[in-house]
């Protein structure tokens, strides 16, 4: 599980232009700087890193089945389709 | 109706990465077509093509700037900025809701659609980068360019073949002749130098795997270069106004469709385009010295083109110095007019006309002086350059020393 945090935690970064260091469990995308084009291209690194589709539309962020509030969301998210990708 | 004026230019090809360098690479006679360095080359019958060579887009574009910029998005935004920083122009307020980028493009990002095919078809993947369509849009260019300069007025993408860059200028320079745009940013770019690129021409079976000799009786085909060029046309007054320093004058234009053959070029259509161009310029055949020549290379081209021109210009046909530069920096398709309008502006500036290279037999079918193999000085003052795409869409652009 951490690793997966850690792997997120290193796309979002990425994204950001940031090190992974400064990237926090609470951040949240807005705070990262990472606008809705940024957004989409983390969710496909996401998507190649862990083999998994991500229910995401770019249209209805909000309506998604996946939460993308904050990092630890995302790790969450993950986290649980990798699991659900597994059993 | 204003006058309209060059006063930027800016490119990258396969003879240079900028104006300078083209200029004396097309003064040297120099050819830019080699083996062509792509993915599965081996898999290709054609061999050749005008690659730009050493090009990195390391330093030019960061990061995230490189995931939206296939290689003909990145070829525009170079020559936009060489041609942009010439004129001395920035972009603000009135000017900047005024101007616009028009560009020529023929077959969009070909890389991205490259890559991305072969990724689902060839290797099964069911999923794509999710900027493959802001990449391989055909006005990625151009809407990047109008970014990248916050040029705010009309913008959009040209797509006629081979035509596309000269159609793309004839618009720009209606928008500035009839006072609408006091600035536009004009020109083409392509790059379709990828296996899918060059597979789908090798299927028309007119591209040469030797080289491109135009008007040469020699001639086996065309030759595919990739590249852009850009250019600012500017209101005579207003770029007098700020003491701009003027390239060229663009004198008129004319378009013409053949309205008979998808590929084969028609007489008709193109000597209408020519004597439509110096029509709209109030020139006479007698006052141009130069024209840079569609010029293919291809058994159909050449010998139709100089038909065409030989029916315009009658008696001064043999006055006239026609010269193929595709020879040199091969046929960049949607981005083709950008770069031989370069050759224009060398022998109306510079009094150098750039050679037809390559040439090695007389063709009776060919009969004009078509500068073989070495520049030549001469005084120009009118210059005009042909472009006759697939399709049958022909555009002509006549420009004047100023």
């Amino acid at each position: 599980m951490a690793d997966i945090r850690q792997k997120v935690i290193e796309i979002i970064a990425e994204q950001a232009v940031l090190e992974p260091s400064d990237v926090k469990m609470d951040s949240t995308l807005e705070d990262l700087g990472i606008d809705s084009l940024g957004l989409v291209e983390s969710i496909f690194a996401i998507e190649e890193a862990f083999d998994i589709q991500v229910p995401f539309n770019a249209n209805e962020p909000e309506e998604s089945d996946f939460d993308i509030s904050n990092v630890a969301a995302i790790v969450a998210g993950v986290e649980k389709l990798v699991a659900e990708q597994k059993a | 109706m204003k006058r309209v004026v060059i006063t930027g230019a800016g490119t990258i090809n396969a003879l240079g990465h900028d104006v300078p360098e083209t200029l004396e690479a097309m003064r040297e006679g120099r050819c830019g077509i080699a083996e062509l360095d792509v993915r599965d080359a081996d898999r290709l019958l054609v061999n050749i093509g005008a690659q730009v060579k050493g090009f990195s887009s390391e330093g030019l574009f960061n990061r995230q700037q490189m995931a939206l910029y296939d290689r003909f998005t990145q070829f525009a935004l170079v020559a936009a900025r060489e041609a942009i920083a010439q004129s001395g122009l920035s972009f603000a307020g009135e000017l900047a809701h005024k101007t616009g980028a028009i560009l020529g493009n023929s077959g969009g990002g070909m890389t991205t659609i490259d890559e991305n095919y072969r990724s689902v078809y060839e290797e099964g993947k069911n999923r794509v980068h999710p900027f493959v369509v802001p990449k391989l849009m055909n006005n990625a260019a151009a809407s990047h360019v109008s970014m990248e300069f916050n040029l705010k007025g009309p913008t959009f993408t040209v797509s006629s073949a081979c035509a596309s860059s000269n159609h793309a200028m004839a618009q720009a320079f209606q928008m500035v002749r009839t006072g609408m745009s006091p600035v536009m940013v004009t020109g083409g770019s392509e790059s379709m130098l990828c296996f899918g690129g060059v597979k789908a021409w090798e299927g028309m079976r007119v591209m040469s795997k030797s080289g491109c000799r135009p008007f040469s009786a020699n001639r086996n085909g065309m030759v595919q270069g990739e590249g852009a060029g850009v250019f600012v046309f500017e209101d005579y007054d207003h770029a007098r106004a700020r003491g701009a320093e003027i390239l060229a004058e663009v004198a008129g234009f004319a378009m013409s469709s053949d309205a008979t053959d998808i590929v084969m070029p028609s007489k008709q259509g193109a000597a209408r385009a020519i004597s439509g161009a110096l029509r709209d310029a109030r020139l006479n055949p007698e006052d141009v010295q130069y024209i840079n020549a569609h010029g293919t290379g291809t058994a159909a081209n050449d010998k139709t083109e100089s038909a065409a021109v030989a029916d315009v210009f009658g008696r001064h046909a043999d006055t006239v110095m026609l010269s193929s530069t595709k020879s040199m920096h091969g046929h960049l398709i949607g981005g083709t007019g950008a770069v031989e309008l370069l050759a224009c502006i060398m022998a109306l500036r510079d009094g150098v006309v750039a050679p037809t290279i390559n040439y090695e037999e007389p063709d009776p079918e060919c009969a004009l002086d078509v500068v073989p193999n070495e520049a030549r000085e001469a005084k120009v003052d009118v210059a005009l350059s042909n472009a006759f795409a697939f399709g049958g869409l022909n555009a002509v652009l006549a420009l004047k020393r100023v």
